[in-house]
């Protein structure tokens, strides 16, 4: 393995989060803020409690999901993407790197990123609500597997993109709205049964709520699909990637 | 001495079944400067981003020290550097970070003495703090050589190093490109400065659509393919030409005073001797003499028609 050289891109892409580290900490916490004014005050005021659990707090597995899941993403498909757009690809392509050990060194830090952002999004919620965390390490298992999992995916996106615009499509179009549709501000259970049934198609439904099972025991469905779900995506995105990097697509001429 | 790099039948085609490398051969041997010199487009690139892993070849092999650079790509990658032909940098990023960074990339430990050493070398010790968007471009060309030499490599591809840098960067990199060489380092170069590879080079390659159409020791390839032109100035102009001048095809300048003739350096006979004996026999008298040789430059445009004129015949 090439240790030396997974750290120097770990490194890197960890020194552009200091770089820009305001920006990276100020929208998540911003946006946290924001929701618990919206979803917490107003709408709380209305649904005092979902599952016993009062619904400032139970909204937080969702919220921190949502964050994780896009930062995941944005992260590992700039950071692959940049030095694309900029040609310093070469370099990389040139060392005596395998292909498994750019995907870590990127992979890593995005996921880094995310978990730095979602440990601060949950210290954040601490200012506006009770935050329970009944099994912890439960809870670091399901955020640290998802953190890995979308930034494989953000790394896809940043191997195929072909333009910064290219970046935002999938993030936009597909990920805030299955994030949003998939139980984080509520449960399934508050929905039609037809719509329930519908539920249960989106895969970002069985991530929130084994996160939310996490913190206050509660979910949507079985733990163990849940757990099942997030490994199958982790697997699909290895496998994605894996094949990319054998045929050299998008990477190498 | 020994080859450190042998290409054998390598034939590369890009996505549009462009055919951008054709059975190339080609050995270097260790320690010595390399030009591989061509028309834009002709495959110089190519070559040298499949030897160093940027892009993917479709047949052949190639070799470094012996080893296959597909199955050993960690070994060999090691002893590899390649300065690219574009200003491929991160901008928002320090010199000292971005040097330190390659090294890291290539397996190699933190060696904070030897980086300061090389960024001294390259007159860019003082710089090693600025971003890389507050350089000029000559020295954001310095911090690709010493992003390249970051992790003491022993091969090292210069991509048209001296492109778009003025006359006296130039020699500046020349004598880098000469102190790095005397220090060990094979070096390869692509340029399309025929003067560049004249002044650097030992051996040099030609090569046109995707085939290397020529490769030899640079003075060999100037004497072998050399013409030479022996001008003789005359005290009195040469009014029409007769006598025993009359054989000889040779042009006069302007003011009918200078006489050249070119010969070719491979050719038994010159004429030389008979000529100056013919211009003495018909009365002229010589005030000077001169001889110029061909550059490589002339002879690469030569080799180059005569190919493209190959190609079309074909």
């Amino acid at each position: 393995m090439n240790w030396y050289g997974i750290k120097a891109i770990y490194i890197h892409e960890m020194e552009r989060f200091r770089r820009t580290l305001f920006q990276s900490l100020a929208s998540p916490i911003i946006t946290t803020s924001l929701y618990f004014v919206v979803f917490g005050s107003a709408i709380g005021s209305r649904i005092t409690e979902i599952d016993g659990i009062n619904y400032g707090s139970y909204i937080v597995p969702g919220m921190i999901m949502l964050t994780i899941l896009t930062q995941s993403i944005s992260n590992a498909s700039f950071a692959f993407y940049f030095p694309r757009f900029t040609n310093t690809i070469y370099e990389i392509l040139a060392a005596p790197l395998s292909s498994f050990e750019i995907v870590l060194g990127f992979v890593g830090a995005a996921a880094s990123k995310s978990l730095i952002i979602g440990c601060v999004i949950i210290l954040t919620a601490n200012f506006f609500v009770d935050v329970r965390i009944d099994h912890p390490l439960l809870m670091m298992f399901f955020l640290i597997l998802t953190s890995i999992t979308f930034a494989l995916f953000g790394f896809i996106i940043g191997m195929y993109a072909e333009g910064f615009e290219g970046l935002q499509i999938i993030p936009i179009l597909i990920i805030t709205p299955l994030v949003f549709l998939g139980g984080s501000f509520y449960s399934i259970n508050m929905l039609p049964e037809f719509w329930q049934k519908i539920s249960l198609l989106n895969p970002v439904l069985y991530l929130i709520s084994g996160f939310r099972y996490s913190f206050y025991e509660v979910s949507d469905v079985s733990l163990l699909t849940s757990t099942l779900t997030i490994l199958t995506i982790l697997i699909g995105c290895i496998i994605f990637i894996t094949y990319t990097f054998s045929k050299g697509y998008r990477i190498k001429d | 001495m020994k080859n450190i790099l042998e290409i054998n039948n390598v034939t590369k085609f890009y996505k549009n079944s462009v055919k951008a490398l054709e059975d190339v051969n080609l050995n270097i041997k260790e320690g010595e400067i390399f030009a591989l010199l061509g028309p834009n487009g002709a495959g110089k690139s190519t070559l040298i981003n499949s030897i160093c892993g940027i892009v993917n070849f479709n047949t052949g092999t190639i070799k470094i020290n012996n080893m296959d650079i597909v199955k050993n790509y960690r070994t060999t990658r090691k002893i590899t550097g390649i300065v690219p032909q574009e200003l491929n940098l991160e901008s928002f990023e320090t010199v000292w970070n971005n040097v330190n960074y390659s090294r890291g990339l290539f397996g190699k430990k933190p060696d904070h003495n030897y980086i300061e050493k090389l960024l001294k070398q390259l007159s860019l010790w003082d710089k090693k703090d600025n971003k890389i968007k507050e350089l000029s471009g000559g020295m954001k060309r310095r911090v690709l050589i010493a992003k390249a030499l970051s992790h003491q490599p022993k091969l090292l591809f210069l991509d048209e190093p001296t492109a778009s840098v003025d006359v006296e960067l130039r020699k500046d990199m020349w004598d880098v490109v000469k102190k790095l060489n005397k220090d060990g380092v094979t070096i390869i170069l692509t340029t399309h400065y025929i003067e560049e590879a004249e002044e650097l080079s030992d051996r040099v390659a030609v090569i046109n659509d995707g085939k290397i159409i020529l490769v030899d020791e640079k003075d060999k390839l100037i004497k072998k393919l050399g013409e030479k032109t022996i001008k003789i100035e005359l005290f009195e102009s040469v009014e029409k030409i007769n006598g025993n001048l009359s054989k000889y095809n040779f042009t006069l300048d302007q003011t009918n005073k200078i006489i050249s003739h070119t010969y070719n350096l491979n050719s038994n006979t010159t004429d030389i001797t008979e000529l100056l004996n013919d211009v003495k026999k018909d009365g002229y008298k010589i005030k000077d003499i001169n001889t110029e040789q061909s550059s490589l430059e002339e002879i690469f445009i030569k080799l180059i028609q005569e190919n493209n004129n190959e190609l079309v015949r074909n």
